[in-house]
């Protein structure tokens, strides 16, 4: 099998898909050229807690079983927590991915981090743009 | 579950009829052709009725049949035999086209990086290289044009006798990679008029590891592997006769039943295109006319192509993509990008290949589970909700 069960649960069920009307921070990232968006939607609460999330995604098995598998691991979190996962606890959540399949789990990363900027651009709250680098690495994307 | 296949522009299920002739050569009659004994002489006695059937089945001579380890090795052999007879003359201009098989572009690309002068001629919306586009490409310097039979991915069929009877009157030699032909269509050497043909046992229900390449009679062969007399010194190696016999064996009955098989796998890829094409904002890839009886290939938008292909898998339903996912690259299909699909939609294709062992049911069954799928990952893809949202505009009308 060229995916762990875990990524095929993911894939074949993924877990909060849809979208959220009025979310509070929506972010997307990829390119329809490169094969995958991932579009991430989220709910957040006055104290910071991320009561919901939904994601939409084009892209291959494992780019929607990463995004089924970040919007798990970020509901019910602080802000602050969601802005720390990273696309190897992902990768590790899922049992692994294949190499070349990691930039998958890259933007699930980016796409949280990009819908939590949002939030803060939206309701005025500073931050270091630092924390918000792209790291994926795509010949296509920015073009 | 059961397991609908409709991958065999893949490969193929193996032939009852070509295992059970294969079956003497794998237990008792092991020998070597080479050896002088009768164990030996029996195996040497089959690879001589393997290769006049091959040479019957495509209208060539026995002496000009070499078994090769596949339809790649053959695509190689074929390129550097050329390349080799047209540096003896000064000749090192190469014509080929953007929509070969690998085996040919990366060898060319080796020859590139050796000195040849490669050109790599365009195709039309459907595929189709234009017979008078190799002519204005040929030059006093040319030593072979290499153009495909049909194309792997899109089925589209090529128009090889008229490209090969401009070769003839220029002189220059021409090879066809015919793996996806052979076995579907008629092929026969003398007809087209070619030089060199590759074709591989695995693509019409033979042994996969097996190939040949037809090599016109005069035409001095260039060895890709020394050590041995074996095949008239132009391939070393012990014969794989069981793998050759089966060969053999596959090609003599697709060729005996080809026009029935024709006519019944046609039909079965009209009825799945008729179905498909239902679908909205999608789009058939290659010729309506021009194209391979079991080969159907379609783009649809807001989608890609290796979600597609897991999903219809859980459905036991076996396919093929030209999405950057499956091939391995951060690019999509060359072949798709070269009939003009744009990145996005060439990431959303399916390739249905059929044979004559689908049926009427299977193609009925896949006609249901592929909009299923197609409209699943559409309400989860963030394209395809900015498509009707009127965010961004529809390639696929």
């Amino acid at each position: 099998m060229l995916y762990s069960e875990k990524v095929m649960d993911h894939f074949t069920h993924p877990r909060n898909v849809g979208t959220i009307e009025n979310a509070d921070g929506v972010g997307e990232v990829g390119n329809a050229k490169c094969g995958d968006i991932m579009k991430i939607f989220l709910k957040i609460s006055k104290d910071g807690i991320i009561d919901d999330v939904k994601f939409s995604t084009f892209g291959c098995g494992s780019a929607i079983a990463s995004s089924s598998m970040a919007t798990e691991m970020i509901k019910g979190k602080p802000v602050s927590e969601a802005l720390e996962l990273t696309n190897k606890a992902v990768v590790e959540a899922l049992d692994g991915l294949p190499a070349h399949k990691i930039h998958c789990s890259v933007l699930a990363e980016e796409a949280v981090k990009a819908a939590v900027k949002d939030y803060y651009d939206k309701n005025g709250i500073s931050y270091d743009p630092e924390m918000f680098k792209e790291k994926h690495d795509c010949e296509h994307c920015g073009e | 579950m059961t397991t609908i296949y409709a991958d065999n522009a893949a490969t193929t299920k193996l032939s009852k009829t070509a295992l059970e002739a294969m079956m003497p050569y794998l237990t008792d009659n092991y020998g070597n052709p080479s050896s002088l004994h009768t164990v030996g002489q029996n195996a040497a006695e089959a690879l001589f009725k393997a290769r006049k059937t091959v040479a019957d089945c495509i209208g060539a001579d026995p002496k000009e049949i070499i078994f090769t380890g596949g339809g790649s090795e053959a695509d190689n052999q074929a390129l550097l035999t050329a390349a080799e007879i047209g540096a003896r003359k000064g000749k090192k201009h190469i014509i080929s086209d953007v929509i070969e098989h690998h085996a040919i572009l990366h060898s060319l690309k080796r020859l590139e990086k050796m000195g040849y002068e490669i050109t790599l001629l365009p195709v039309d919306g459907e595929g189709r290289v234009d017979p008078e586009s190799v002519r204005k490409a040929i030059r006093p310097d040319t030593a072979l044009v290499s153009i495909m039979m049909a194309n792997n991915e899109i089925g589209t069929i090529e128009p090889v006798k008229e490209i090969a009877a401009i070769c003839k009157e220029n002189g220059v030699l021409f090879h066809t990679d015919a793996v996806q032909a052979v076995g579907h269509i008629p092929v026969n050497v003398k007809e087209i008029g070619c030089d060199m043909l590759s074709l591989a046992g695995h693509k019409f229900h033979g042994p996969k590891g097996v190939g040949v390449l037809y090599a016109r009679k005069g035409l001095l062969v260039s060895s890709l592997i020394e050590g041995g007399a074996q095949e008239r010194g132009k391939r070393a190696g012990t014969e794989n006769i069981a793998g050759i016999v089966g060969l053999s064996v596959a090609l003599k009955e697709a060729t005996d039943n080809l026009d029935k098989n024709m006519a019944k796998i046609s039909k079965l890829r009209d009825r799945l295109i008729e179905g498909l094409s239902t679908i909205s904002h999608s789009i058939l890839n290659g010729s309506r006319t021009e194209r391979l009886p079991g080969n159907v290939n379609m783009c649809f938008e807001g989608i890609e192509g290796e979600s597609l292909l897991l999903l219809l898998d859980q459905k036991g339903i076996c396919a093929s993509s030209g999405s950057a996912c499956t091939s391995g690259s951060l690019d999509p299909s060359h072949v798709l990008l070269a009939i003009g699909r744009i990145h996005d939609v060439a990431h959303g294709s399916l390739r249905l290949s059929l044979c004559e062992y689908n049926t009427e049911e299977e193609i009925e069954t896949i006609i249901k589970a592929v909009p299923e799928v197609v409209d699943y990952l559409r309400r989860i893809s963030p394209v395809w909700q900015d498509l009707q949202e009127g965010k961004r505009t529809y390639v696929i009308q």
